[in-house]
Order: C-alpha cells, then sequence, then structure tokens
C-alpha cells in the first residue's frame, strides 16, 4: 500500500472552450500526505481538483486510485472512491442543524434519528479535533464554524482523500491555526490532504510538497522541507513576458484622490479593508495587484460611495473648483457627479452595471436618464453615444437596439467602459475590464486607459495579469487580505517582489493585525 | 354556539387539507397560487363522480363506494392539476407564479363547467359524507364538537399530523425541506430535486382537492351555492399563518373557520359588516407576517429558494 500512490493524475487536460484550463498536469499524492497546490488566479487549481472530484471531466489524461486507472463522473462516483470536496462556497442549507446538514441526502438504513447521528457526530469531532455543537443551526455559525461542519460531512461519508480549496481565504489567522492543527491529525490518521492556496507560508508550514500551476499549466512538484519563498514564487509567477504597451511619463500629477487609514468590515462582521491608505494622481495609473477577493473590489466601491466605510477618509480635490471634499459623506450619485467613475467587471460582466435584456441605448440612458427635464425619454443623445462607442471601440454587434446579453463577453465590457468614459470622469476605475477578453481587445482597453491618462485623469486599474500591470501602470500598489502590503514602482519591479507581496499578509508581516 | 363551533370545524378541515397541500409543495420550493383551482377541480371531479355513481345505482348505492369513489376521483383529478404544475414550471421552467394562477383560472372555470352541466345540488351525496359515529348524539356537547363529523373532517386532522411527523422527523421530510431551501446542496448531496419537486406538488395538490369535496360535502351540505376559490386563497394564507407548520396549522384552520363565519352568528351585523367580518382571516395573516419578519427568526422565514425554479446548470 505505502508504495502505491492514494491518487495519481496523468497528463490531464481540460479545455473550456477555446480556453485551455488545465495541460498535462501530472500529480501524485500518497497516502498520510498534505499535497499544496499552488497558483495565481486564474492558473487551473480549482478546475484540475474538481476534476477529480466528479463536478468536470477531464478532455484526457487518466485519474489513477490506488494504483487503478478509474473512471469519476459525478460527486456521488467521487465518494465511492473516497474522495470529498470542500468548496469555497458551502453547500449548507441554513435552518438546518450542523447534522442535519452531515446526513442530508445520505441513504442509512432504519428511520431518521436526529441524536443518533449527532452522536455519531461528535465522535468524529472528538477523534480530530473540531469543536463543534452537532445540534446547532448552521445560520448562528461563523464561518470557520460552517467550514467545520463541511469538512465533517465529507469525513461522515468516508473519505480517504480530502481536498479544500482555499480553506484558509475566509478564516483569521487563529482560525488558520486551529484547521491546521485537524489537517495534521488527519494526515496522521493516514487521510490523504490536497489544499489548494495562494498564501506561501502556509504551503510552506502546513504541507509536505507543492505543485505548482502556471496558467493552466503544471510547472512541477517540489518537497516543501527543499525549497523557499523565492524559488515558489518565481515557479508560480513564471519569466517576464514583454507585452509592448506605449506607456508615456505621467504629466501634470497633482494628488487627485487621497485614501486615509481606511476599514471596512463585510456583514458577517470580517474585516475586508485594514487601514488602507494611498494617493491617486492625475495623469497616472494606478494599479492594484492582489490575490482575488483581498478587497480590491470592496476598496473601489467604498471609493465610490458603494460599500460602507467603518473609518477613514476619501479626499478628492477637485479640478473643477479647486475644493476638497470627503467622499465618504457623499451619495454614489453625488460621488459620480463630481467625476468619479467606477467601470466593474464582476465575473458573470452583466451583474453590475449593464442590464443584459435592455439594448445598448437604454443601457446608455441607465446613467444620464436623470438629467432629462421632460416627462418623455429623450432618446437622442443615448443613441448618438451609443453609435459613437460602437464606432470608436469596435463593437462587434448587428445595431446598437439589440439586447445586450447578446454580444459576446467582450463586447459588453467595451460598452461599459465606453460608457464610463464618454462622462468625461476625472477619476476613472477599471476592476478586470480585459478579463475574458482576447488579446487584440484587451489592447483596444490599455489604449482607452492610456489616453485617459493623458488627458489627465486619475486612473485606478485593478488587474489581475502581473505582466500587464507592470506593463501599463506607473506605480502598483499591492493589497494582501485587506491589507495594503507594499507601493512598487511599475517600471523598476519585477514580478517576484509583487508575486512575493501579494502573498504576503498582515500575519506574516508579524502580527501587525493583533 | 355549539353550532357555531361545529360549523367553524367543518370550515376549518377544507382550509387544513388546501393548507397542508400548500405546505408540502411549498417546503420543496415550489409556490404553488394554484390551490384555489385545485381545490375547484378537486371538488368537481368527486362532485362528478359522485353524480354519476349515484344516478347508476340509483336506490341500490352503498355508502362506503359513494364515500370511497368521489375521493378516489378528487385525489386524481387535483394530482393531474399538480402534475400540470410541475411539468410546466420543473421540466418546461415556467415560472411558478404565472403558472399557480393560470391554473387557478382554469380550475375555476372547470368548476363551473361542471355546475352547469350537472347542477349546483349534491345533497343526496353529501348525506354519506356527513354521516357520523351513531351515538354521537347521545354524548351532548363532547359528541357534537369532537364525534358528530364525517369522514373527511377526521382524514384532515390525521394528514396534517402525518405530514407533519414526515416533515420534521423523517429523512424523507429532511431532504424534501432541503431541496425547498436549497436546492444546490440538495442536488450536491445526491437528492434528485426534480423527483421531489414533482412527488410533493402532486402529493400536495391531491390533498389540497380533498379540502374542496370537504367544503362541499361537509360544509354547504351538498348546495354547492357559491365559487369557492376563496377557499383556497385562505388556504395559502394559512400556510403562512402557521408559519409553514401542519401541526399548527390544525389549530389555526379552526381559528380561520371561526372568523370566516362569525358574523352570521352575531345578531345585528348588516350585509356589508359580514364581507368586512370575512377579511379578517386576511388581516391576522398579515399581522402574523408582519410579526414573524420583525422577528426575523430563520425558523419561521418561508423555506428560502420558494419560488425559484432549479436548473444545475445555472450554478
Amino acid at each position: 500500500m505505502a508504495d502505491v500512490a492514494a491518487i495519481e493524475l496523468k497528463n490531464i487536460s481540460k479545455s473550456f472552450g477555446k480556453k485551455i484550463a488545465n495541460k498535462n498536469v501530472n500529480l501524485t499524492v500518497n497516502r498520510g500526505e498534505i499535497l499544496s497546490i499552488l497558483g495565481e488566479n486564474g492558473s487551473g487549481k480549482t478546475t484540475l481538483m474538481n476534476m477529480i472530484a466528479g463536478i468536470y471531466f477531464p478532455d484526457e489524461g487518466q485519474i489513477l486510485i490506488d494504483g487503478k486507472e478509474v473512471v469519476i463522473h459525478s460527486p456521488k462516483d467521487a465518494f465511492r472512491y473516497g474522495i470529498g470536496m470542500i468548496h469555497q462556497h458551502f453547500k449548507l442549507v441554513d435552518v438546518f442543524s450542523a447534522t442535519e446538514n452531515i446526513v442530508l441526502g445520505l441513504k442509512e438504513k432504519g428511520r431518521f434519528n436526529h441524536k443518533a447521528a449527532a452522536e455519531r457526530v461528535r465522535e468524529i469531532s472528538s477523534k480530530y479535533g473540531f469543536e463543534i455543537d452537532p445540534m446547532k443551526k448552521i445560520h448562528e455559525m461563523s464561518v470557520s464554524e460552517k467550514q467545520t461542519v463541511e469538512i465533517i460531512k465529507v469525513l461522515y461519508r468516508g473519505a480517504d482523500v480530502l481536498i479544500l480549496d482555499e480553506p484558509t481565504a475566509v478564516l483569521t489567522p487563529q482560525e488558520t491555526q486551529k484547521l491546521f492543527d485537524v489537517l495534521r491529525k488527519m494526515k496522521d490518521d493516514g487521510k490523504s490532504i490536497i489544499i489548494i492556496t495562494h498564501k506561501l507560508h502556509e504551503v510552506l508550514s502546513l504541507s509536505d510538497k507543492v505543485a505548482v500551476l502556471r496558467k493552466g499549466e503544471y510547472v512541477g512538484t517540489v518537497e516543501t522541507a527543499k525549497t523557499d519563498e523565492s524559488e515558489l514564487t518565481e515557479m508560480m509567477v513564471g519569466k517576464k513576458i514583454s507585452l509592448n504597451i506605449d506607456r508615456s511619463e505621467p504629466k501634470n500629477c497633482e494628488e487627485r484622490l487621497v485614501v486615509k487609514g481606511l476599514n471596512c468590515v463585510d456583514r458577517e462582521g470580517v474585516k475586508i479593508l485594514n487601514n488602507v491608505s494611498f494617493v491617486a494622481h492625475s495623469g497616472e495609473i494606478l494599479g492594484i495587484a492582489g490575490i482575488a477577493g483581498s478587497g480590491q473590489r470592496e476598496l473601489l466601491e467604498a471609493i465610490a460611495g458603494l460599500q460602507k466605510v467603518n473609518e477613514g477618509e476619501i479626499l478628492y480635490n477637485n479640478p473643477k473648483t479647486g475644493s476638497c471634499d470627503n467622499l465618504r459623506d457623499k451619495t454614489p450619485v453625488q460621488i459620480r457627479d463630481l467625476g468619479v467613475r467606477l467601470s466593474f467587471v464582476p465575473e458573470d460582466r452583466l451583474g453590475m452595471g449593464l442590464v443584459g435584456n435592455m439594448d445598448i441605448i437604454d443601457n446608455m440612458m441607465l446613467r444620464s436618464y436623470r438629467k432629462g427635464k421632460s416627462v418623455f425619454l429623450e432618446r437622442k443623445a443615448p443613441k448618438d453615444l451609443a453609435e459613437k462607442i460602437i464606432k470608436d471601440l469596435e463593437v462587434v454587434t448587428p445595431d446598437a437596439k439589440t439586447p445586450v446579453r447578446r454580444l459576446s463577453g467582450g463586447n459588453i465590457q467595451k460598452i461599459l467602459v465606453g460608457r464610463e468614459i464618454a462622462a468625461a470622469p476625472t477619476v476613472f476605475m477599471a476592476a478586470y475590464p480585459v478579463r475574458g477578453l482576447d488579446i487584440g481587445a484587451s489592447y483596444l482597453i490599455y489604449n482607452l486607459l492610456n489616453k485617459q491618462k493623458e488627458s489627465g485623469v486619475a486612473v485606478i486599474f485593478v488587474g489581475e495579469d502581473l505582466d500587464v500591470l507592470i506593463e501599463l501602470c506607473d506605480r502598483i500598489i499591492v493589497i494582501g487580505s485587506g491589507s495594503i502590503t507594499g507601493v512598487v514602482d511599475a517600471r523598476t519591479t519585477t514580478k517576484e517582489e509583487i508575486g512575493l507581496l501579494m502573498t504576503k499578509t498582515a500575519e506574516s508581516q508579524g502580527g501587525e493585525q493583533n | 354556539m355549539l353550532a357555531f363551533l361545529v360549523s367553524a370545524i367543518r370550515l376549518g378541515m377544507a382550509f387544513l387539507f388546501g393548507s397542508t397541500g400548500e405546505t408540502i409543495a411549498e417546503k420543496s420550493g415550489h409556490l404553488n397560487l394554484g390551490i384555489p383551482g385545485v381545490m375547484c377541480v378537486g371538488a368537481s371531479c368527486g362532485c362528478f363522480a359522485e353524480y354519476i355513481y349515484l344516478s347508476h345505482a340509483k336506490l341500490n348505492a352503498n355508502a362506503f363506494l359513494a364515500i370511497i369513489i368521489p375521493i378516489a376521483a378528487t385525489l386524481f383529478g387535483s394530482a393531474v392539476m399538480g402534475l400540470i404544475f410541475s411539468f410546466l414550471t420543473v421540466t418546461l421552467r415556467a415560472n411558478q407564479n404565472v403558472t399557480g394562477l393560470a391554473l387557478t383560472t382554469f380550475g375555476v372555470g372547470v368548476s363551473d363547467y361542471m355546475i352547469a352541466e350537472t347542477g349546483p345540488i349534491y345533497t343526496k351525496g353529501s348525506r354519506y359524507f356527513t354521516m357520523s359515529l351513531p351515538f354521537a348524539d347521545d354524548l351532548g356537547w363532547f359528541g357534537d364538537i369532537f364525534l358528530s363529523h364525517g369522514v373527511l373532517i377526521y382524514l384532515a386532522i390525521i394528514i396534517a399530523l402525518v405530514t407533519s411527523f414526515v416533515l420534521t422527523k423523517t429523512r424523507v421530510g429532511l431532504n424534501l425541506r432541503a431541496v425547498g431551501e436549497n436546492p444546490a446542496t440538495a442536488d450536491a448531496a445526491g437528492i434528485n430535486v426534480s423527483r421531489y419537486r414533482y412527488a410533493a406538488t402532486c402529493i400536495g395538490c391531491a390533498i389540497a382537492g380533498l379540502g374542496g369535496l370537504s367544503f362541499i360535502m361537509d360544509y354547504l351540505n351538498g348546495n354547492w351555492e357559491y365559487c369557492i376559490d376563496a377557499i383556497g386563497w385562505l388556504a395559502i394564507a394559512l400556510v403562512i399563518f402557521t408559519v409553514w407548520k401542519p401541526g399548527l396549522a390544525i389549530v389555526g384552520s379552526i381559528i380561520f373557520g371561526a372568523l370566516y363565519i362569525a358574523s352570521s352568528y352575531i345578531v345585528g351585523v348588516s350585509f356589508a359588516g359580514k364581507e368586512i367580518f370575512k377579511m379578517l382571516p386576511y388581516i391576522v395573516t398579515i399581522v402574523v407576517l408582519i410579526i414573524t419578519s420583525i422577528r426575523d427568526k430563520k425558523e419561521n422565514q418561508p423555506p428560502q429558494s420558494l419560488g425559484l425554479n432549479y436548473f444545475r446548470e445555472d450554478r
């Protein structure tokens, strides 16, 4: 048994349409071993794990369990082979107790006995050192308790291989430590654990082996004991690629937006922005780099007035009047009228900013309908604007009256960005504006941002691709777990430097949070 | 007073059938606004079957058959309504509200048509349904309140108790509630969401249909004087009033029944005043809704994905 791997992947490939998510990945995990899968956003970590858990089916390659080739079609199949995955988004029923969630869907014999099931849950908990009340309702639980329920659910079903998708993203440092203790106990019990993460210090402290993925490709597996942070970072971000984006020197820099000591908490009371301070200048592109979900979205929303600010100031120096306003006291509409514009491209593109069933003209009017004086809609100006955007940005559409949802993703993004730029902003914030776009369309957006910068707008650009950030921006602030972990000059920095800053958290900086 | 209570119970049980059926459907995530229509169709099928049977059997009618045939017809007719609802919403992914309202309109039409065909009098059949235990009359008020009713009244209470037990104490009930709360989670746990929704809706409709039959046979004594869809709307209100608990609905239904007929037993209420009294059940429902919303206790909230269709690819 000992020399046969619990799970072995051979040459696994998977693509979605033209996009390659995984290419020739090889992995092995033995019993009683913790493997970390390390990679940037979009490097295909979750896709790979979903193939083991039965959610996706690989296009090519083999999966071997205990040395035998298997076919995993569904999560049920995965369970039969003793594989359980704990997803980033919990799959729990809020009004059920922990126990009810754990036994849900199981076909055990006999009548459903809440107390007996709770007793088994307690057994598992004490074996691995979980702290959980089996009768507690999910909606009364904290995030870490919910995660515990998910883990017990998998163990209750007899899983030998546990896959955890970024389990620490939602946990406090103390909770993370507790989770790691539990995982180590499971490892001693002979379970195999695969953990997806992008926090280097966690990888180093927890795992036996690290497998690195970069843009869907398998870079290699190293033993944790024989590696260090800088080697892993280099494997993760790769060598620098030249993109040739035209970048002009910033001109007429003035302090346009001054953010001081910004603090925000989310609905569950978890801190999402921790003492964030920075300055955005006019005539410059300020990049924001960071692992997805580190607080970039909340930061932009706080500036746009969409996110409640608990502490701190957002000062805006108005170039027209010369006055200085605190945006924190303003409504989103007032902030927009001051010339601070946000164009946010979320995962599904239509989620924020555009209405899918309405045509391009109507979507233009979403931003301008307040201007009209008459009872009736005035469609001439928005129509001209829509046609101008279609022409300037080369939007591929039958006409301006086509519902936005019928357009391809890239074209939707062009409309979103084009509409905000058309309002002649003084601060322009763009989050992931090139997500999912092909190279040509991406360059079109880069040029747009550069034009804005040249005309004296303060551009804030949240991006994922470090190569782009380095080539496009003037300065880059790096955000990690809601705190700013560094500010670098884009002209002199390296990917390794940013990569290291990204994976730093407040904790690894020496317990700043406490 | 005694007559008032007996009437309240008999009317209440019609509500109880409806609300138990609707609760089962809602626990699976189906907001079935077709319940009034389902009750109309259920009553129509039952009455029509009774009409056919009695006109064939003439004087040789068997009491057992005279009860069981209409019940079977009602169950069948209303379950078909549930099947239509599920087919439209689960398989064809139609909007639940629109589908439900369409079924209500359809059901009212069916019952109007049936009355036009057979006439509105089913008193003969009603006699079989209101047959009570022979010694009930000898036991004074106790017999009147508890033992004087026909078979459907007791059936309503039994079904409500069984439903309550199944929902809270069994694996099937746990799975069903999971489907209504969070179908994606249920799906991931290996529960067949579509099958549960189909089954819950059809069974729920079958039970609700009995409410229509009970209303005609037990409460109106076979005189189908006016359209019965109001009973269906009250049954839906009762689900909210009793915060999705069929056990509570047994008491709630009697309260609803009492409020609905109270005006007839109070001397000196004008015709307009009576109509105002009939609004009382709705008003208390709104009050309950406001109170539960303010308290915001998760256990007393509607199933989380109530009214939302589920397709796996949406995730």
